[in-house]
């Protein structure tokens, strides 16, 4: 991705030259392509004109204030929402992609243990137990793995989401907020893991970008 | 096709999981029935024929399923948990199916009361009317599901899925009580078969539109 400039980025309304990259044969790398992104709520416009390029393995933070449109675009990314306006173009399938929202997507009556594994089971992760166990482990979580989840505390329950969403190892990690609800360690946690993604592609939106600011590779501040 | 079934037995036995620990539906369901049964005994006259019994019963089936069907997919919006499985590659008609299959096995739990609570207030229970409430169930929860995915998008939910879904379960009270009190039951069981058969292909194919943009 080429270096967008910093009046656009300011602007929100265009990150990276698409256009160029496509003529220079470097659309196989992209794995998020976006021209003339909106997407409207009934009357009310919450994303218009975003061009987007990004790249495999990159890192993209979307930063800006409440109601601005972060959570919006990321469901776009996923597919949870299609676009109303423009054309999106997401080169993973739904196999390797990670999404962590606002809402953990987890049981409450289920264990930790037991969502995990109806995840892993859904996503058809190879060695499943070792992997839940792996990342339980990781994550603080293993004393915690036969409780269920509405006996958790926010930040477990945030804990636990983010062991779903890496549950499959995604090439397209979504993350809206990640750092929501987590204590420091967690947040240490968390912040390992996005330093070494390890070839993976992350998109991360969050208002208090501080602690992953310097890991982004590219940057689009909505406003 | 292994890897389908595995994904919807693994998505009823989570709804199936949560119910026992839960108790949100299949307690209120069997309250429902029983109390039903209860006061149609009561309401109707003492000379009443069995055609009017058999009447009640699949009234009372068919609302006691109601509450089963407006509760499929609340938790699921509520909790946010339907972006989860929808995000999660498996087809998205095996969710509909993992969903069908929980359903129909919280009416066996419902009807494994009600039908000898209708043997005892009003008539014995026959080889059709087991026939006929089996078939019905799969038509209930194969096209309720569907429904009940739809309405539970909705803030007025608890209202429209009756909308939608008693105008479109009325060949099954036709099917069901004919089975039960007519000369020649294969003739409505061979009917309710049919519907089952058409309303779940529509409602397997079309169920990935609910859910998605």
């Amino acid at each position: 991705m080429s270096a967008p400039d910093a009046d656009t980025i300011a602007s929100g309304r265009r990150l990276g030259v698409p256009e160029q990259a496509d003529a220079d044969g470097e659309g196989a790398r992209r794995i998020i392509r976006a021209r003339g992104l909106g997407r409207r709520f009934g009357d009310r416009p919450v994303l218009s004109g975003l061009d987007i390029a990004l790249d495999r393995g990159g890192f993209l933070l979307v930063t800006g204030p409440n109601g601005s449109g972060k959570s919006t675009l990321l469901r776009l990314f996923a597919g949870l929402l299609a676009p109303t306006a423009g054309e999106l173009e997401v080169r993973s399938d739904r196999r390797r992609l990670g999404f962590l929202g606002h809402e953990p997507l987890l049981y409450r009556e289920l264990t930790a243990l037991e969502n995990l594994d109806l995840y892993g089971r859904l996503y058809r992760v190879p060695e499943r137990r070792e992997r839940i166990g792996m990342l339980l482990e990781r994550f603080g979580l293993w004393d915690a793995r036969g409780a269920t989840v509405s006996t958790f505390s926010r930040g477990m329950v945030q804990r636990l989401a983010l062991c779903r969403t890496l549950l499959h190892d995604p090439e397209l990690l979504l993350m809206d907020e990640p750092f929501s609800g987590l204590d420091s360690d967690g947040a240490d946690l968390l912040q390992a893991e996005l330093a070494d993604p390890g070839g993976r592609t992350l998109v991360v939106a969050s208002h208090q970008p501080e602690r992953i600011e310097t890991l982004a590779t590219e940057r689009l501040a909505l406003a | 096709m292994t890897g389908y079934l595995a994904d919807a037995a693994a998505l009823a036995r989570k709804d199936l999981i949560v119910e026992l620990r839960t108790r949100d539906t299949v307690p209120a369901m069997l309250l429902f029935v029983v109390a039903a049964l209860v006061v149609f005994h009561f309401a109707l006259p003492a000379e009443s024929s069995r055609l009017a019994a058999s009447g009640m019963l699949w009234i009372a089936l068919l609302f006691t399923a109601l509450l089963a069907l407006v509760r499929a997919f609340v938790g699921e919006r509520d909790q946010g948990t339907l972006d989860g499985l929808v995000l999660a590659p498996c087809d998205r008609s095996a969710i509909w199916l993992g969903k069908t299959l929980s359903v129909l096995a919280f009416l066996l739990f419902a009807e494994a009361v009600a039908l000898p609570a209708f043997a005892l207030f009003y008539e014995d229970v026959t080889w059709e009317l087991v026939a006929g409430v089996a078939l019905a169930n799969v038509g209930i929860a194969t096209v309720g599901t569907l429904l009940g995915a739809m309405a539970a998008a909705a803030r007025a939910r608890e209202l429209l899925l009756p909308l939608l879904f008693l105008p479109v379960a009325i060949p099954l009270v036709v099917g069901g009580v004919g089975a039960t009190v007519d000369d020649d039951p294969g003739r409505y069981l061979a009917f309710l078969g049919l519907y089952d058969l058409i309303f779940a292909i529509l409602s397997w194919a079309s169920f990935e539109y609910v859910v998605t943009e």
